[in-house]
């Protein structure tokens, strides 16, 4: 066992900590390092940078254009991103839908759709979850029917919570073919749909902290080429499972904390809370336990894929590293909070754009110091964490069962 | 960081562990043990070569590292073996190979490893909770180049059977002072030292000291004169590293125990495991320890650092954590098993009073959290919250 990173991790780490500091347009870091909205544009110019570099996409095999990292690497270069304030890799396309054609597709799906995919050419939406249908997924009711000549599905059906379907011209779905299966996981297929398809209509739907990133998308008689089927039919379970193992491993979002852990010091130096000794103390007190918790959960990831010390169970890890990494990350915005006080409270939803807080700068009185203007939209937005990706309590069972199977 | 563990470690867990099953029967583990029982186990950790871990090859032990005695340590936790390995091997046989003389350590490092001598860290004191630096016992100097040490000490591990006792005292300056202290070596039968034996919350033994101008020749000192707190801060963080990996393999055990009971005892016509309430605390513990084993590991890694702050640091994280977990996990296991787990029949509570007192033993969790935080290294992104 060693406690330092080798010499060659540590200057892959500083190889991408320069391509980011060097690479990453200035109002871009801004908005991520004040937690602002960012747009389409902001996405497109960072990936296209990343791909003109060959690092947009870590986790596909080299033959399709990945740079054959280790996890290790990955997991190094996934914090540098964020450190450096960088944003998110949120496009569906990258980390969902490529792996899953990558396993499953045919040679012409893969030549047809990786190479958008990589260029941010094409915008994929995840066509999952349903009205009825949330973490359990088995219960969706959309349904697709081939038609009698074999050529076509048409799909009927209602998706929701579809992230970014605003920015997309595709999606891929999972969807009924078998009503009559013995398992209800059984009749599933995984489908890929163009958005401009007549009959398929995308609502916005407006959250609580004011964005409108989340979609629902209505399929009314959407008709379906039969080649955009993905793996065999009735199949559809198998890459699903595929892409949700996928999407959980970088789920932990240890990077994440960090940046926000060290926006939290920051913002309380700033606040004047280092005078009354008590808050001072509790306040101390809270950081330094985040950050006891964030070498911990950063440990266990680690120490997870190291030889010789995996878990007596296997397949829980990576819903223990969602559990503690998100419900971390909640604590310390529901922190961040707590530093705002008063100052969290004036809100709108336009102080959560850069343009607009640039444009207040000039206001005689200032609504809200910029750094806080949106801690309580954050603080708000960071619920979802625990949600998505199979809820926290979904993990809970899924853990449990796991244990309890091997005791 | 690399965690990876080769052939030798997984070695010497698998040797620990069958040591184990052998030496502390599953019905058994957390009972208190006869002296006799004791001196055979102590004979028999010996005899394994466990007792000297850490000790040179030249005087008789296999000079194996931290790591090393945190598998053994993990494996001994999960048999709630008793404190004297932890004395013995850890707090004291580095303390002694670091500090001492070739005279000393040729006359009590062999003698440690083959089980024949038993030694023991007096370092706390009445009203010190656990700030090393709060040492009111003195040292005088005698006429003959002796000392005349009094004072009083406070659980002191092990201290009950040792024959040799490390004793910290003040030979310059004012209570908490960082420098003028120094160590000691005291035989257990020397006139003016009083000893009370004590038994832990979990059931293993300690000693008080009163020490009233016992008498000590010049070759008693050991280590350096003044300069002896860094030396027993390193003990302790050594000790606080195997704490944490007791507490994981004390947890392990919990943990299996505890599905056992959920999947055999039924209420409300179904077994307690089908319960969603039951099935997320079980998940909450099954956490917990994957994250003691992770911060077990990233104490004893850190146990090398050259940095003392940087040591500090990382071993007062994994013991935060060891103190709240191992606590909340005990607690939690108690109220799974419903009354039966309040019984001491049950070995669900020996393990609870086991886990609690690792967190309370050299620092408790608000201890090490302030140690951690006057530690930390700070980021680029930091800025000073002091007034």
């Amino acid at each position: 066992m060693k406690l330092a990173f080798s010499a060659a991790d540590e200057a892959f780490r500083q190889a991408v900590r320069s391509f980011v500091r060097e690479q990453l347009p200035g109002d871009i870091r801004r908005k991520v390092e004040l937690g602002l909205r960012l747009e389409q544009a902001d996405y497109v110019t960072w990936f296209n940078r990343l791909e003109a570099r060959g690092w947009l996409t870590p986790g596909w095999p080299p033959e399709h254009g990945g740079p054959g990292w280790t996890h290790l690497q990955r997991f190094i270069f996934d914090e540098e991103c964020l450190l450096g304030g960088a944003p998110r890799i949120i496009a569906s396309g990258i980390q969902m839908l490529g792996p899953v054609l990558i396993a499953f597709g045919t040679p012409e799906q893969k030549a047809r759709y990786l190479p958008d995919i990589r260029a941010s050419r094409t915008w994929w939406a995840q066509g999952f979850s349903e009205p009825g249908s949330g973490s359990d997924l088995a219960s969706l009711r959309t349904t697709a029917v081939l038609e009698p000549d074999g050529r076509h599905f048409v799909v009927n059906g209602h998706k929701v919570w579809t992230s970014y379907a605003q920015w997309c011209s595709m999606m891929f779905a999972l969807v009924r073919t078998d009503p009559n299966a013995a398992k209800p996981q059984e009749g599933i297929s995984f489908l890929l749909i163009d958005m401009t398809s007549p009959g398929l209509t995308v609502r916005p739907i407006r959250m609580l902290e004011g964005g409108t990133d989340l979609n629902e998308c209505f399929l009314d008689n959407v008709r379906v080429p039969v080649e955009n089927l993905v793996g065999e039919l009735n199949q559809g379970w198998t890459c699903g499972k595929y892409l949700l193992g996928h999407e959980r491993t970088g789920i932990a979002g240890i990077g994440s904390c960090k940046q926000q852990l060290a926006r939290a010091r920051q913002l309380a130096g700033q606040q004047g809370l280092g005078e009354d000794a008590l808050l001072r103390a509790l306040l101390q007190a809270r950081l330094a336990q985040f950050e006891i918790e964030l070498i911990a959960l950063e440990a266990t990831a680690l120490r997870l894929l190291a030889p010789g010390q995996r878990s007596r169970v296997p397949q829980v890890e990576a819903s223990m590293l969602k559990v503690r990494g998100t419900e971390l990350r909640q604590a310390i915005y529901e922190t961040l909070l707590d530093i705002a006080g008063p100052d969290a409270l004036p809100f709108s939803a336009e102080a959560q754009f850069l343009e607009f807080l640039d444009a207040a700068d000039d206001a005689p009185v200032a609504p809200v110091p910029p750094e806080l203007a949106s801690v309580a939209a954050n603080c708000l937005d960071a619920r979802k964490l625990s949600i998505y990706g199979g809820s926290n309590e979904v993990q809970r069972n899924l853990i449990a069962q796991a244990v309890l199977a091997a005791h | 960081m690399d965690f990876s563990l080769n052939d030798d470690d997984l070695a010497l867990r698998d040797a620990v562990q069958r040591f184990c099953e052998g030496e502390y029967p599953a019905p058994e583990r957390g009972n208190a043990e006869t002296p006799a029982q004791a001196a055979q186990r102590h004979a028999a950790l010996a005899e394994l070569g466990l007792l000297g871990l850490q000790i040179p090859a030249e005087l008789g032990g296999s000079a194996l590292g931290p790591q090393a005695a945190m598998l053994a340590a993990e494996q001994l936790g999960r048999a709630l073996a008793n404190g004297n390995w932890l004395s013995n091997a850890v707090l004291m046989a580095p303390l002694l190979a670091e500090a001492g003389s070739p005279a000393q350590r040729s006359a009590w490092l062999p003698a440690l490893a083959a089980g024949r001598l038993q030694v023991a860290l007096a370092c706390a004191e009445p009203e010190a909770r656990y700030d090393l630096a709060d040492v009111r016992s003195r040292a005088k100097p005698t006429a003959d180049g002796g000392w005349s040490l009094s004072g009083r000490k406070a659980l002191v591990l092990g201290g009950d059977v040792a024959d040799l006792l490390l004793v910290v005292a003040r030979t310059d300056g004012e209570r908490r002072d960082r420098s003028g202290l120094s160590l000691f070596a005291i035989d257990a039968a020397s006139p003016g030292l009083t000893r009370r034996p004590i038994t832990l919350l979990d059931g293993r033994r300690a000693a008080q000291l009163d020490l009233q101008g016992v008498s000590l020749a010049a070759d008693r000192l050991v280590g350096p004169l003044d300069a002896a707190l860094p030396l027993v801060e390193r003990a302790v963080e050594r000790a606080n590293a195997a704490l944490c990996a007791e507490s994981a393999g004390a947890l392990e055990a919990l943990l299996a125990m505890t599905c056992e009971h959920l999947k055999t005892r039924r209420q409300f016509g179904a077994p307690l495991a089908k319960f969603q309430a039951l099935q997320h605390r079980v998940a909450d513990m099954a956490t917990a320890l994957e994250q003691l084993k992770s911060m077990a590991c990233v104490a004893a890694m850190a146990l090398e650092a050259e940095d003392a702050s940087e040591r500090t640091r990382l071993v007062s994280a994994a013991m935060t954590l060891t103190a709240q977990l191992g606590r909340q996990c005990g607690l939690t296991a108690i109220q799974l098993h419903g009354a039966m787990g309040m019984t001491d029949e049950c070995r669900v509570g020996h393990y609870a009073k086991r886990l609690i007192a690792n967190g309370l033993l050299f620092g408790d969790a608000a201890f090490h959290l302030a140690a951690f935080d006057a530690a930390r290294r700070p980021t680029a992104a930091d800025l000073d919250l002091t007034p």
